[in-house]
């Protein structure tokens, strides 16, 4: 079984972590990311760009862009892609083809990736189609 | 003390919405800030046994409340009779239990910390030192070393700016639609004096210079957070984002500037751009072109070129024509002199800032850019006239040197 770990905290509080905190912590967790490559177990990782650099496409009858990241409660985290663009237009472009694809209600937020490890996993332990 | 580097992380983040919502509660700049230093300390205490609680910034309101109000009633006991009618507006207060903090509040909370900051009544110095006291929470002692002025003066001026404010009285109401429009400015321009004085390079301790230009970063987000869809938000944001990102390649071992031309590339921080031009992107579908925006598009266009020669300067004075239209200044036509220079040649430069020389007869860049294009001419007496004139106006010994530098060159080719 494929399990995604999606990563929640205060990105002020995050933000405000210093130089010194923030180098040991990304030690802690590379030492982790390492393990699991060794394993085998290990795919892609992206770290993304703070909220205040996402757009999101909200569908409906008539879409809209909103300048921010998803801020609704009532609707939950189903996926994701990870596509690659020339420019946010781009990157909209494409939340409009799925949305087009998917309609009704729901939103794509768009969010630079700020790092990316494409790490794969060995083919065998892809999920049953 | 490793370990707890969370906790302090989280008090800074939560330190802007906290202390604005207790100076909602006691209109009074200093009993908010003391609220919230008491709980912190009481914070300090509880979380590394009880973990953080769910909502931090609502932790610290609430402690801070209870511990100022505390304070109060035992200072009216020994006093006066308690005001019945602020006692009991605070009761109800504390009756709604931690806030609900929601978008509206966080947001109006902000914006009333962020304006008493940058109270029209105050002067640029005090707006600045103001908001890296309450909003950044520096301390006294640091904002004085940053601005190279003895503890005791910078203490001077932060206590002037809030009796300014406590004597303006008003000013901790919750701005209208209006009026926000208009003191985003005041504000935006603050939050860029406050990088500014990081980035320019006018003292010689680097600690100091990174340390108020990553508080003008940190004030540039919070600001994003509370008009995320602002243009000119996003385009002074990103203008820091893509020049903060060339501060590893400013300095050389020594100290001594490296020009943009010079710099190691490879040392830019390739997050810091890409968050800039994520924002440039986001600016420019609003269709609403303004001075920070036009300056970050200028920083996008160094951030993408991979070596000097790539830079795209005909576009680059395109851009300062622009910007010369949306705000002229002696300096932006300066800044654009450079631009001409590499597409036209030095002479259509000179030409452009020759007519500046009475404006810009002090300031430092001027000389230097004046000299560095009478080199190229080949009028090399006037050329070493204008170095000597940027050496004398030279703020650090950095920029001297790097002028003298200038001056080894004409000495070898004279």
């Amino acid at each position: 079984m494929l399990y995604a770990i999606l990563c929640y905290n205060s990105e002020e509080a995050v933000g405000a972590w210093s130089k010194d905190y923030h180098d040991q912590t990304m030690t802690r967790l590379y030492a982790v990311n390492d393990k699991l490559a060794r394993e085998g177990r290990l795919g892609p990782v992206a770290r993304l760009l703070p909220t205040t650099a996402a757009t999101t496409l909200r569908k409906g009858r008539e879409e809209m862009v909103i300048d921010g990241p998803f801020a609704e409660t009532k609707e939950q985290l189903l996926g994701f892609y990870v596509i690659d663009c020339a420019s946010l237009d781009a990157a909209i472009e494409t939340a409009r083809e799925l949305a087009k694809a998917n309609p009704g209600t729901g939103s794509y937020e768009i969010r630079p990736v700020a790092q990316f490890n494409e790490s794969r996993l060995p083919l065998q332990q892809k999920p049953a189609a | 003390m490793t370990d707890l580097g969370w906790i302090e992380a989280v008090m800074v983040a939560a330190r802007p919405q906290a202390v604005g919502a207790l100076l909602r509660y006691f209109r009074d700049l200093d009993t908010a800030e003391e609220a919230f230093q008491e709980a912190c300390l009481r914070a300090l205490k509880a979380w590394p046994q009880n973990g953080p609680p769910r909502d931090p910034a609502a932790w610290l309101i609430f402690v801070g409340r209870n511990a100022a109000l505390d304070d109060v009633r035992r200072r009216a006991r020994q006093v006066a009779l308690p005001d019945e009618a602020e006692l009991s507006d605070l009761d109800d207060a504390e009756s709604a239990a931690a806030d609900r903090l929601d978008g509206a509040a966080y947001r109006d909370d902000i914006l009333r910390l962020l304006f008493v900051c940058c109270h029209p009544g105050l002067p640029e110095t005090q707006q600045i030192a103001l908001a890296l006291r309450v909003v950044c929470g520096l301390s006294v002692t640091q904002i004085a070393r940053a601005f190279l002025v003895g503890e005791a003066a910078m203490e001077q001026r932060i206590t002037r700016a809030k009796a300014r404010i406590a004597a303006a009285g008003s000013g901790f109401e919750t701005p209208g639609a209006a009026e926000r429009d208009r003191r985003l400015g005041t504000v935006l321009a603050m939050v860029y004096l406050v990088f500014n004085e990081g980035y320019s390079a006018r003292s010689d301790d680097p600690a100091a210079r990174a340390q108020l230009a990553e508080e003008g970063l940190w004030l540039g987000r919070l600001l994003l957070r509370v008009f995320p869809s602002d243009p000119e938000t996003m385009g002074l944001m990103a203008l820091m984002l893509l020049q903060q990102a060339r501060a590893p390649a400013r300095f050389d071992a020594g100290g001594a500037i490296v020009l943009l031309e010079q710099q190691d590339r490879t040392r830019w921080s390739r997050p810091r751009i890409a968050e800039g031009l994520a924002l440039i992107d986001k600016a420019v579908r609003h269709r609403r072109p303004g001075p920070y925006q036009v300056q970050a598009a200028i920083a996008a266009l160094h951030a993408r070129a991979a070596r000097a020669e790539d830079t795209d300067w005909t576009q680059i004075d395109l851009l300062y024509a622009n910007l010369e239209r949306l705000q002229p200044s002696p300096v932006v036509t300066l800044n654009r002199a450079v631009a001409v220079a590499k597409v036209r040649g030095p002479a259509a430069a000179l030409a452009m800032i020759e007519p500046l020389a009475d404006r810009l007869q002090n300031y430092f860049y001027f000389h230097g850019v004046h000299g560095a294009l009478l080199q190229q001419l080949d009028r090399l007496q006037d050329a070493r006239t204008a170095f000597d004139r940027a050496i004398a106006l030279a703020h650090t010994p950095a920029e001297a040197a790097h002028i003298r530098q200038h001056l080894d060159l004409l000495d070898r080719s004279a």
